[in-house]
């Protein structure tokens, strides 16, 4: 494993989340309006724009949380739209962080992380423990194992969260705005644990406004409005001359709005 | 029935608000009479204690439905999306995450209900079924005292109810702890 590198083989990389078209609407609101992207393995991919741009519903469109109206999504070659009743078994492949956190309050920290690997997958009590152990180490959590979520700071629940997603050893982790609900000083505990998995090539899809984070990892980032996308690009294409008006005003506001680089070390 | 209302879709939930707009709003003696003498008269004899039995289920039903549909609101759609992104379907997330928590959250009012139920078995002494209210009736009507022996079914009925309602105030601390910390 981890030859994940920039070029593989024949220069091909290998894909792990499309999306082709993907529609939806609540009620009569479309939320999303034809979205199509692309991901590599082992890369990093933001998605950002304002609030109400569809982005958290593209994210559970990708895990078919929310599945589209129209459109699809493919996991490598599994066409997600088309499997059904094992659709539960797909998105178990797909880790999911949350901007509340969503911990399952009436379990412990490492309930909370052993409850995918021992009812999703079966796996017995004690192997479970040792995978949910594992991923609390990555998360630096291990020592908050037997605490309730009332019990932690925004950062650990967020930490803990990761954990949850980790311990499924999902093929991509979503992250739907982990740092929004964070005071300040806790954010960088969790952009740290997030420059970590993008460091180890892990494969993921970040909806965020970090753009420090963006700048540092991502090797893909899409901005989103009114529920297309506007344009993509890697991000010295985004902080250098991003071509469309929109993109830049709105960069421009959120550059306002922090100052200078929040960098997440 | 609450997980039917809140997750059954259409249908489920129109029998369900139904039922529970039905129940909550007969008296519970009505019920009683309905039962004990309707049945009686037209399909069998059931004994008075079944007829008693089976109008309070109903009654408590109703509210023990709403009750539990609300604590289920309560948990929130974010532990059900957790819950299924780590790939479980939803009838694990109800049983798993969903309903350990809706639980506790009812508690307190489901302790209340409950002690609202016992205190209406009491109702059980107008169709002839020798319950506490009743033997104390007797007790009165063999000694011509009608204070002592109310007083001392109303001193029982306390003893049985007071930890019930006193639990239901420590699980609503626990509650609050839970809700503050989710």
């Amino acid at each position: 494993m981890g030859a994940g590198e920039e070029a593989t083989g024949d220069g091909c990389l290998t894909r792990v989340v499309s999306a082709r078209d993907v529609w939806k609407s609540y009620g009569k609101v479309e939320v999303v309006r034809g979205v199509s992207f692309d991901v590599e393995e082992g890369t990093t991919t933001v998605i950002f724009g304002p609030s109400g741009a569809g982005k958290s519903t593209l994210l559970r469109c990708v895990n078919m949380l929310h599945p589209p109206d129209r459109g699809t999504v493919f996991l490598r070659d599994i066409d997600l739209m088309k499997t059904g009743s094992k659709i539960s078994y797909y998105r178990s492949k797909f880790g999911m962080v949350f901007q509340h956190f969503n911990l399952f309050s009436h379990m412990t920290v490492l309930g909370n992380v052993m409850i995918g690997p021992r009812v999703v997958k079966k796996i017995p009590e004690d192997q479970a423990k040792a995978i949910a152990l594992e991923a609390l180490e990555k998360v630096r959590m291990k020592d908050w194992r037997n605490h309730y979520p009332s019990q932690l700071s925004g950062g650990q629940k967020q930490r803990a969260g990761i954990a949850r997603a980790l311990a499924m050893d999902p093929e991509v982790i979503l992250f739907d705005e982990p740092t929004s609900a964070l005071d300040p000083e806790l954010i960088g505990e969790v952009l740290q644990t997030m420059l970590d998995l993008a460091n180890e090539k892990k494969t993921m899809i970040c909806v965020t406004h970090e753009m420090g984070f963006a700048k540092a990892v991502a090797s893909e980032m899409i901005f989103m409005d009114e529920g297309a996308v506007v344009e993509t690009g890697s991000p010295e294409h985004f902080f250098t001359n991003p071509t469309n008006e929109r993109t830049q005003r709105f960069l421009s506001r959120l550059t306002e709005l922090y100052g200078r680089h929040e960098s997440g070390k | 029935m609450a997980i039917l209302r809140v997750y059954g879709g259409g249908v489920g939930r129109l029998f369900v608000s139904a039922y529970e707009r039905v129940m909550r709003s007969i008296p519970p003696l009505v019920l009683i009479f309905l039962l004990y003498f309707g049945i009686q008269t037209t399909v069998l004899e059931i004994p008075g204690f079944f007829a008693v039995m089976l109008a309070l289920g109903f009654c408590s039903s109703g509210y023990q439905s709403q009750i539990f549909r609300g604590a289920l609101e309560s948990v929130g759609s974010g532990q059900m999306d957790a819950a299924r992104s780590i790939g479980m379907s939803r009838l694990q997330a109800i049983r798993l995450v969903i309903a350990p928590q809706a639980l506790r959250f009812a508690l307190p009012s489901w302790a209340n209900e409950l002690a609202t139920m016992i205190k209406d078995t009491s109702l059980a002494f107008v169709v002839g079924v020798a319950e506490l209210m009743r033997r104390t009736d007797y007790v009165r009507a063999a000694t011509f005292d009608p204070v002592i022996p109310f007083l001392i079914v109303a001193g029982i009925y306390f003893l049985i109810v007071f930890p019930i309602t006193r639990a239901a105030g420590t699980w609503g601390q626990e509650k609050k702890r839970l809700v503050t910390g989710a």
